[in-house]
């Protein structure tokens, strides 16, 4: 280990937000990996005997109006919601960071125009609302989920590339990768691109986290996964008319969105001051 | 002032032709004959002519465009395929619910946010600082439609303070209309303010680390006044982009927050004519809002050029 990343990683273990924020998103990555493996019930098996019980030792989070155990059902959850999130975000960064690149490399001209009007377009947008469009007119499914929540993230990325990339562009280590006679592409994907992952790291967690909600919301309105793939926003809503009855069916659910994305919130800010050394030097 | 309030106005334009190409586009992919719906499978081609004319459906696809554009242009958009009623009565009828809802909700998150982030960014370090990011970390990470399910338990059910759900009506006066609205509201506002306050805070610091803060204190000023007197004003502009977002949030957000509320709103119209693929209404409603938003981002634009002269210039 160098010098700087051993005080990075120092710093890292100082940072009680990026700490806290990786802890919770750990939690909620492991519980869905292991539910690949194992889960405390299988939630296909219905067990109406048992239905909307309390957290108990047998049941920890309790039983929906199924009779299924809710910590298994939100494990198997955790997988949807992450899914979702990370695949929407792959599609935002994958088609998101080259645009930036391309309209940074050719700032000024048609393509940089209309790339930045067209993000422009899609920003002004209420992404909830096209959203729910998308999965209307293309029906419901958490592929369309992911489809509908990635689009609105390719402007973000587009944006803070292109942002990011146009001050790099103005170094020297930039001019000299050009007069050695690197064409802009090769100068973007050698010299840009590896000094803009700090920021698409601190904004992917961000974005993460965002889809996550977006995800709840959807298939919390039956726009999203459908049954029976179990999924947050899913149990929440059916947890809705028994909520006077057995509040644990809407709490537990909710617990592991707010808890999921808070994670992610925090892990993000941590992130961000940690990457950054302006601000490392500045929160001193 | 004027040329830039042009060049918005432009921008304005294209957005809006744009998200109605987009709009039209995605419905006109959607496999299925409305009229062969609304008239059952024992309808002989003569009559489903006839209604596809009455509903604008013949034609190539640019008239069936401008046909839909022209009509919301003078008020007209078009007939529901399920109700039969036209759809701008229905939208009228719902406006009425979701724009109050979403200015409530606005001015609650205006109004929590704004003391918080003032507050916190005065006192930076402080408990209440950290209290108040603390707080909005979390108003920032919950499901806002969780929050007004566990608002109905505890206020509703536990309490009875407010009603579960449903809309008292205008009819029956402004406050128990708005006695039902409290909840949505809220609901919707305690994201929006979480943002707003931290958007207000950091701005106000960024701010206040400024030459012309130095200068103002050098001058005799109490940090008090300068913040009150310079700082904030200055801190505004970041504020006024996220409030015009928030906007688009709010309209968004409502659609689900209706929902739980069974309030209804557009939200509501919105779902009731997904399920029932009533597809010219949602096609109505969502160029509707989209429309709202990009006129409330507009404004957001002329009002930056209120607050910073140097925009004005600039552009």
């Amino acid at each position: 280990m160098s010098l700087t990343e051993e005080s990075l990683a120092r710093a890292a273990l100082r940072s009680r937000n990026l700490m806290l924020g990786a802890a919770l998103t750990l939690i909620f990555a492991g519980a869905a990996l292991i539910s690949f493996l194992w889960v405390p019930y299988d939630i296909t098996q219905l067990d109406i005997a048992n239905k909307i019980k309390g957290p108990s030792g047998a049941h920890p989070l309790g039983t929906d109006h199924f009779g299924r155990d809710i910590l298994s059902m939100i494990m198997v959850g955790a997988r949807t919601s992450i899914a979702v999130a990370l695949v929407a975000v792959g599609i935002g960064m994958g088609l998101g960071v080259p645009l930036g690149l391309a309209a940074a490399a050719k700032t000024g001209s048609l393509l940089d125009e209309v790339i930045m009007r067209g993000n422009d377009l899609v920003f002004a947008f209420p992404s909830l609302l096209i959203a729910i469009m998308i999965t209307a007119v293309f029906g419901a499914s958490a592929l369309n989920a992911i489809i509908a929540i990635g689009i609105f993230n390719i402007p973000v990325f587009a944006r803070l590339v292109r942002g990011a990339a146009l001050s790099l562009w103005t170094r020297d280590y930039v001019l000299a990768a050009r007069v050695s006679g690197k064409g802009a592409a090769r100068i973007s994907v050698e010299h840009i691109l590896p000094n803009v992952t700090n920021l698409l790291i601190v904004q992917g967690t961000i974005q993460f986290s965002l889809g996550i909600l977006a995800e709840a919301g959807l298939s919390y309105v039956g726009l999203g996964a459908q049954p029976p793939l179990p999924s947050w926003g899913r149990m929440l809503a059916d947890s809705q008319t028994m909520i006077s009855f057995a509040p644990h069916m809407a709490l537990f659910p909710g617990l592991a969105i707010l808890l999921t994305v808070l994670g992610l919130n925090l892990m993000g800010d941590g992130l961000r001051d940690l990457l950054d050394p302006r601000l490392r030097r500045g929160a001193r | 002032m004027l040329r830039y309030a042009l060049k918005r106005l432009v921008s304005l334009a294209i957005s809006l032709v744009v998200a109605s190409v987009v709009i039209f586009a995605m419905v006109e992919v959607v496999p299925g004959d409305p009229a062969a719906y609304m008239l059952g499978i024992n309808a002989t081609e003569e009559t489903l002519n006839a209604l596809r004319d009455q509903l604008g459906l013949n034609g190539t696809l640019l008239e069936r465009y401008a046909g839909w554009v022209g009509g919301m242009l003078r008020g007209d958009f078009g007939t529901s395929y399920t109700y039969r009623t036209p759809v701008a009565e229905m939208i009228g009828e719902r406006l009425w619910i979701s724009l109050p809802l979403a200015l409530f909700a606005l001015t609650l998150s205006t109004a929590i946010a704004f003391p918080a982030g003032i507050w916190a960014a005065s006192k930076r370090g402080s408990l209440v600082d950290t209290s108040v990011m603390g707080v909005t970390q979390l108003g920032v990470a919950i499901p806002n439609f969780w929050f007004a399910m566990l608002m109905v338990l505890v206020f509703a059910i536990n309490l009875r303070w407010f009603n579960a759900g449903g809309f008292a009506g205008w009819d029956a006066g402004i406050l128990p209309a708005m006695k039902s609205l409290t909840l949505p509201a809220i609901a919707l506002a305690l994201p929006q303010a979480s943002i707003l306050a931290r958007v207000m805070r950091s701005s106000l610091l960024d701010t206040l680390g400024e030459d012309f803060i130095r200068t103002a204190r050098a001058k005799g000023l109490s940090k008090r006044q300068a913040l009150w007197r310079h700082a904030l004003r200055n801190a505004l502009i970041p504020v006024l982009t996220i409030i015009g977002l928030q906007f688009s949030f709010l309209m968004a957000g409502a659609i689900i927050i209706e929902n739980v509320f069974f309030l209804p709103g557009l939200g509501r119209l919105v779902f009731q004519s997904i399920s029932a693929r009533d597809l010219i209404v949602v096609e109505s409603v969502v160029m509707l809002l989209v429309f709202a938003v990009v006129m409330v981002n507009f404004a957001v634009d002329l009002a930056y050029a209120v607050v910073d002269p140097r925009l004005r210039v600039r552009a």
